[in-house]
């Protein structure tokens, strides 16, 4: 990846991380840490890879966006606004009554293309998306993010079977694999686990990465690109609660909202990496 | 009395969406592997590359129609009743209601009358789930006549709609030359003074019948066909309470939380009047002929006389 590009994503993922800890710390609920482990990898979507449109969220040609794993909405939200779909000072009402920001997913949202937040559900909506635009030759893409919890749902597997029996080429899943589901880790609490090995054993083409290194994002991306006739998972290793020091592979960060003080440390933690960033 | 014809409903959806494929080229089927059963092998069979068959997997089937409708094509995703409301319900309330996607449910093989499967495909529950969901339509056809109207009214409607049809063949008793569906409103189909017998489905027909018995018998029933149970039409149902002061609801469907407890919902609040259920009672079916089962738990033109007599006697 260009180097002037790539400092400009890790800007941006900054931004849109400084944006969940804004839209969670305010809503005084919500799901950082699966949201900032999922930051990296929207921020590429939405800024270097998706043919989307703020002025125009409903452009039928544009690529499709699914958060499968929903709960981490205020890391979609935070990219949205980024990306100009509303303003920023939306995130201040996250979960507020009245606010057009729901806690999960909704599709009125300016740029959201599907409700979602129940587990398991995304990926088959996602699956329609693709088949629909397989069926009218479209050239869009379809893109969806599971959680690797959230594939214990057998819904998933439903997907997964149909997307690979109707060679849906034209979708993207990715597992975000950081390893921790609300009771604990997911090898302790019902191991998905091997990932990579299940979704080729229901004929996909699966990639593995580091969710965290916007060069092997973008490779990934375009390898997905070549591959004909099978539909694409990339499996994401990540951090859960990427970016602010003590959220970083602590469960106890799935659904818990910082306090004053800690959205005061995780703020200037994330500005201080901003300034770095931007020298 | 010429033979009466009779058609299960589940063959007028399958043909009705054969014969409004050619009209419309953007309605798609989904099915979960029971194409023979629920008749979209017809469709299938004539429009080959807008089927898609899903497995055995209901849960995903809805999620698919979800993602087909958000991009702008009418599915109609079919299943048994107990597989699309039961199953599927949390999927049909998440990813086709809540974002109210234009995804038309087609369920087949409905209430009692499956028959010889037994209580684990029986159906009584559907349309009480369904009514749960807030901006469902729900459809309960009464005839072949009917069943293939309410899939036109549906493809033409936008937002979601959960249809209900049958296994067991029953009388053909609406003319196609004249009958009109129109989505929400019921039919007033015999006027009378001393109770209204409110049904839908497949009671329509054998609420007529007793009407006629009861007639006989010097009882004047009014007969209301309440095909459309979401949104119901709360004015066709005040006004036969207010003319009759008694009213019957008829229906092969649980009694907690179907038509009957609609038509309770509407009186209770607009004009409180006597309501007696005929419905499932509260309990499990079991296996058996469909025409024996309906009589056995009372879903039958003879239950809805002796109902309606005593309902009048106690008046």
């Amino acid at each position: 990846m260009d180097a002037t590009i790539k400092k400009q994503l890790e800007i941006t993922a900054c931004k849109v991380r400084l944006g969940i800890i804004e839209g969670v710390f305010n809503a005084k609920s919500g799901h950082p840490g699966g949201s900032l482990s999922i930051a990296d990898l929207l921020t590429y979507l939405y800024f270097a890879k998706m043919n989307v449109y703020p002025d125009k969220p409903d452009e039928p040609e544009r690529d499709r966006f699914v958060l499968s794993k929903g709960h981490t909405a205020p890391a979609l939200y935070s990219v949205l606004a980024e990306r100009g779909f509303f303003d920023k000072n939306e995130l201040k009402s996250l979960r507020h009554i009245g606010a057009m920001l729901q806690g999960h997913p909704c599709i009125t949202i300016p740029g959201v293309d599907m409700s979602s937040g129940s587990l398991g559900q995304g990926i088959s909506a996602a699956c329609g998306m693709a088949l629909s635009g397989k069926i009218s030759n479209n050239t869009y893409k379809v893109y969806t993010v599971l959680g690797d919890g959230e594939i214990e749902e057998g819904q998933v597997w439903e997907a997964a079977m149909f997307a690979a029996h109707y060679k849906l080429d034209n979708l993207v899943a990715v597992v975000d694999n950081n390893g921790l589901q609300i009771d604990g880790k997911i090898s302790d609490v019902m191991s998905p686990y091997p990932i990579k090995e299940k979704f080729e054993a229901f004929g996909w083409h699966a990639i593995e990465i580091n969710a965290h290194d916007f060069d092997e994002i973008e490779k990934a991306f375009n390898e997905a690109e070549t591959v004909s006739g099978q539909p694409v998972v990339i499996i994401q290793k990540s951090i859960k609660g990427k970016g602010v020091s003590f959220m970083e592979d602590q469960v106890g960060w799935h659904g818990t909202a910082p306090n004053a003080e800690q959205y005061e440390q995780a703020v200037s933690e994330l500005n201080a990496k901003l300034k770095e960033l931007e020298g | 009395m010429a033979d009466v014809i009779k058609k299960a409903t589940r063959e007028s959806y399958g043909e009705a969406l054969a014969a409004l494929g050619e009209k419309y080229d953007n309605l798609y089927v989904l099915d979960a592997d029971l194409a023979a059963a629920t008749k979209t092998g017809i469709f299938k069979k004539k429009f080959p590359e807008r089927f898609f068959d899903c497995g055995i997997a209901e849960a995903n089937m809805m999620g698919v129609a979800a993602g087909l409708a958000a991009t702008g094509k009418i599915p109609f995703a079919s299943t048994f009743a107990m597989f699309a409301a039961g199953r599927a319900f949390e999927i049909v309330r998440n990813s086709i209601g809540y974002p109210h996607l234009n995804v038309k449910i087609g369920a087949t093989h409905a209430g009692i009358s499956v028959g010889e499967d037994g209580a684990t495909h029986q159906c009584n529950e559907d349309i009480a789930l369904m009514r749960t969901i807030p901006g469902m339509t729900i459809i309960n056809p009464a005839d072949d006549v009917e069943a293939k109207a309410a899939v036109e009214a549906a493809v033409k409607f936008n937002g979601p709609v959960y249809m209900r049809f049958g296994r067991l063949a029953v009388p053909v008793f609406n003319d196609p030359a004249t009958y009109k569906f129109e989505l929400g409103k019921g039919i007033k189909l015999r006027d009378g003074k001393d109770i209204a017998i409110v049904a839908t489905g497949l009671m329509v027909s054998e609420a007529i019948e007793a009407a006629k018995v009861l007639e006989a018998e010097g009882i004047s029933a009014t007969v209301i066909n309440i095909h459309t149970i979401k949104p119901i039409d709360e004015e066709i149902i005040v006004e036969a309470a207010k003319a009759t002061g008694l009213v019957l609801t008829v229906e092969e469907h649980s009694i907690v939380g179907g038509l009957g407890s609609a038509v309770c919902d509407v009186l209770s609040a607009k004009l409180p009047t006597k309501v007696v259920k005929i419905g499932v009672n509260d309990e499990f079916g079991h296996s058996g002929p469909a025409v024996q089962l309906l009589k056995q738990f009372g879903l039958s033109a003879e239950n809805i006389v002796k109902t309606a007599k005593e309902a009048v006697a106690a008046k």
